[in-house]
């Protein structure tokens, strides 16, 4: 425990403006891989256990893509689009089999995925640590606000993320597609009667939820080392945020992903040894004041 | 005395006698076991043998102990091996800083199970379903990223290393490896033997109740988060056992003992070997650790080849091997019966 740290830190304004840069992009990231979950779990009623496995492919697509292209925005794309097709082939093949079935059913075929992807990729890129590496054109000189260090690269990561989550919530409430999907969550008998394919409402939404943890991974890609396993972590850490925001919450997602990027951040300045501790110890916090999370409603 | 009295009241004595003798059947067949699995290093000589029935005795206590959270009661625990982690640490903790004799810091590691148990249990099965699994999975990675941390106490990601010093208690020693294989056996046979009389008293019918409909269970005045509280620190207590038979065994304790894959692993057992029959996990153990065995030795691609089995349960057959079995048995048995008239 190194409180003096801490409070160091809060101190002075360019310690501050840097741990809160970081913390936001940690909770950007969580973000995206929270909102799928979220999503996921919302329209079609099932923990996807295997969401960070998209995380992990879109890192290594978006790898791939850039070293043979060189071109960042195709890599975004490519990990974007790869994992998207991923999600809809593996919901439409596996996990529409266990709709409806116990929970117990669902997590095993998603821990079952989580065990051969994990394989997959060390079968394909080896299982040591891969790095994409910047891309030329954010190596340039970082800004900085108020004495705090900001690298640009960051702020098109907190920019794409914001973008997302504001795509989403606006799509959801407003458009045509987005109120079929709330109908679809809230009873699928009647939409299917009206005449709806639901089946394809669920692949879209897995393939959705797939595409935000892959374009996570995607733009994770440049700042963070590439391994096989790297999803789980993740998923983890998306899980809280679910339950820290309320399950099927976007708004609970973005709140409880960036909560948790924050205790990440200054956790690990006052607690360096126990900064994952910290999460699991809020989330408990949160459970027993509010069971169904920050912004969850009542489940029946 | 109304005529319905009377009936139960002859009734009642019949029931009596009855569950007397599954509970001598259930002795019988466990002697019966203890015996068999105690003359096993008589006639083979195998080390590897006895390696592979210590193994599956602390499994086969873990993953019994989860089937009654997840068959008799309908609480998935996807952090269940955090007490089998806890048992393993706890004992050989308490084994290399203080040097009790080893019948006393076993007694030690489960009352701290069981106070950890409570109060980890008291949090958590207000919750339903999804969210029961997922704090439970929460509690598990708090207690491993705890023995991570707190190297002074626990080594670190090294784990418990140097050995657990094994003193001989009741001329039993340790140390020698046919001594840990009797009693390894011995602690599997009466753990079953206890979790299957938990099972099938008046508690373990309750607990069915609770998992059909625990609404229905709470209106007839059953304390359901009690009796769920109860058996969650039970549960604790045997898989704790298990991890205490896994650090005699490898000497130590590792982190991974105290990682999610140990609950993962369980559940799949539960899955493979079918949730309905009292020894469907320990069939799924033997099977489990087979398969492990096997594969370990010829791919590397371990997870490949466990996550297909996996499916081909899951989605293939939808059900466990013993389910299958009891089934099969069943539709013969009926099949015959319409047949012989």
């Amino acid at each position: 425990m190194d409180l003096d740290a801490l409070t160091g830190c809060l101190a002075s304004s360019a310690c501050l403006v840097t741990q809160t840069t970081s913390g936001f992009i940690i909770g950007m990231l969580l973000f995206l891989v929270a909102v799928g979950l979220t999503l996921i779990f919302g329209v079609l009623k099932v923990v996807n256990f295997s969401h960070g496995a998209f995380y992990m492919f879109g890192a290594y697509f978006a790898m791939t893509a850039y070293q043979f292209t060189g071109s960042f925005a195709l890599a975004m794309l490519c990990g974007a689009v790869g994992t998207a097709l991923l999600g809809l082939v593996f919901e439409r093949v596996f996990m529409s089999r266990v709709y409806g079935r116990d929970v117990l059913m669902q997590l095993l075929v998603c821990y079952a995925f989580v065990l051969i992807f994990d394989d997959v990729v060390r079968m394909i890129w080896g299982p040591e640590f891969k790095s994409m590496g910047m891309p030329a054109a954010f190596q340039v000189m970082p800004l900085f606000i108020a004495g705090g260090v900001v690298p640009p690269y960051y702020l098109l990561l907190i920019g794409v993320a914001l973008t997302m989550a504001l795509i989403l919530g606006l799509g959801l409430a407003r458009t045509k597609i987005g109120k079929v999907i709330r109908a679809a969550a809230h009873n699928p008998g009647m939409v299917s009667a009206l005449g709806i394919n639901t089946g394809l409402i669920y692949g879209g939404v897995f393939a959705l939820g797939g595409m935000l943890a892959g374009l996570a991974g995607a733009l994770a890609a440049p700042v963070r080392s590439l391994t096989p396993g790297m999803g789980f972590s993740v998923l983890i850490e998306s899980f809280i945020v679910t339950v820290i925001g309320g399950m099927g919450s976007i708004l609970g997602a973005l709140i409880g992903a960036l909560l948790i990027g924050m205790i990440r951040s200054f956790g690990s300045l006052g607690f360096p040894l126990f900064t994952e501790g910290l999460m699991y110890l809020f989330m408990v916090i949160v459970l027993v004041a509010r069971p169904t999370g920050l912004f969850g409603k009542e489940v029946a | 005395m109304t005529e319905l009295q009377a009936g139960q009241a002859a009734a009642v004595p019949r029931i009596e006698t009855q569950s007397q003798r599954t509970r001598y059947r259930d002795l019988l067949i466990a002697l019966a076991a203890f015996v068999v699995l105690a003359s096993l290093p008589m006639f083979f000589g195998s080390k590897a043998l006895l390696d592979f029935v210590i193994r599956c005795s602390a499994f086969g206590l873990f993953a019994t102990s989860l089937n009654l959270l997840v068959g008799y009661t309908g609480m998935i625990s996807f952090g269940h091996g955090m007490f089998f982690g806890l048992g393993a640490y706890g004992f050989g903790l308490i084994m290399q800083r203080t040097g009790v004799p080893v019948p006393v810091a076993f007694v030690a590691t489960l009352v701290i199970t069981t106070v950890v148990a409570t109060a980890i249990g008291a949090i958590c099965v207000r919750l339903k379903e999804i969210y029961f699994a997922f704090v439970t999975l929460a509690f598990q990675m708090l207690i491993h990223s705890t023995i991570l941390s707190w190297a002074s106490l626990t080594g670190g990601d090294q784990g418990l290393r140097g050995g657990i010093k094994r003193p001989v208690f009741l001329g039993i020693d340790l140390s020698n490896h046919v001594h840990l294989y009797i009693t390894s056996c011995a602690l599997l046979v009466i753990g079953l033997l206890l979790m299957r009389q938990i099972a099938q008293s008046p508690f373990g019918y309750t607990l069915r109740m609770i998992r059909d409909n625990a609404n229905r269970a709470s209106f007839i005045g059953i304390d359901v988060w009690r009796a769920k509280l109860t058996i969650f620190v039970l549960a604790a207590l045997f898989a704790s056992t298990g991890g205490i038979i896994m650090a005699l065994f490898v000497s130590g304790a590792y982190p991974e003992f105290a990682y999610w894959t140990i609950s993962g692993e369980g559940i799949f057992i539960n899955m493979l070997g079918g949730v309905t029959t009292f020894l469907g996990p320990m069939v799924g153990t033997v099977l489990l650790l087979t398969l492990n065995d096997t594969v370990t030795r010829l791919t590397e691609y371990y997870g490949i080849v466990l996550g297909i089995v996996i499916l081909f349960f899951a989605v293939g057959l939808r059900k466990g091997l013993m389910d299958f079995v009891v089934e099969w048995f069943a539709q013969r048995r009926d099949g015959a019966g319409e047949r012989a008239p």
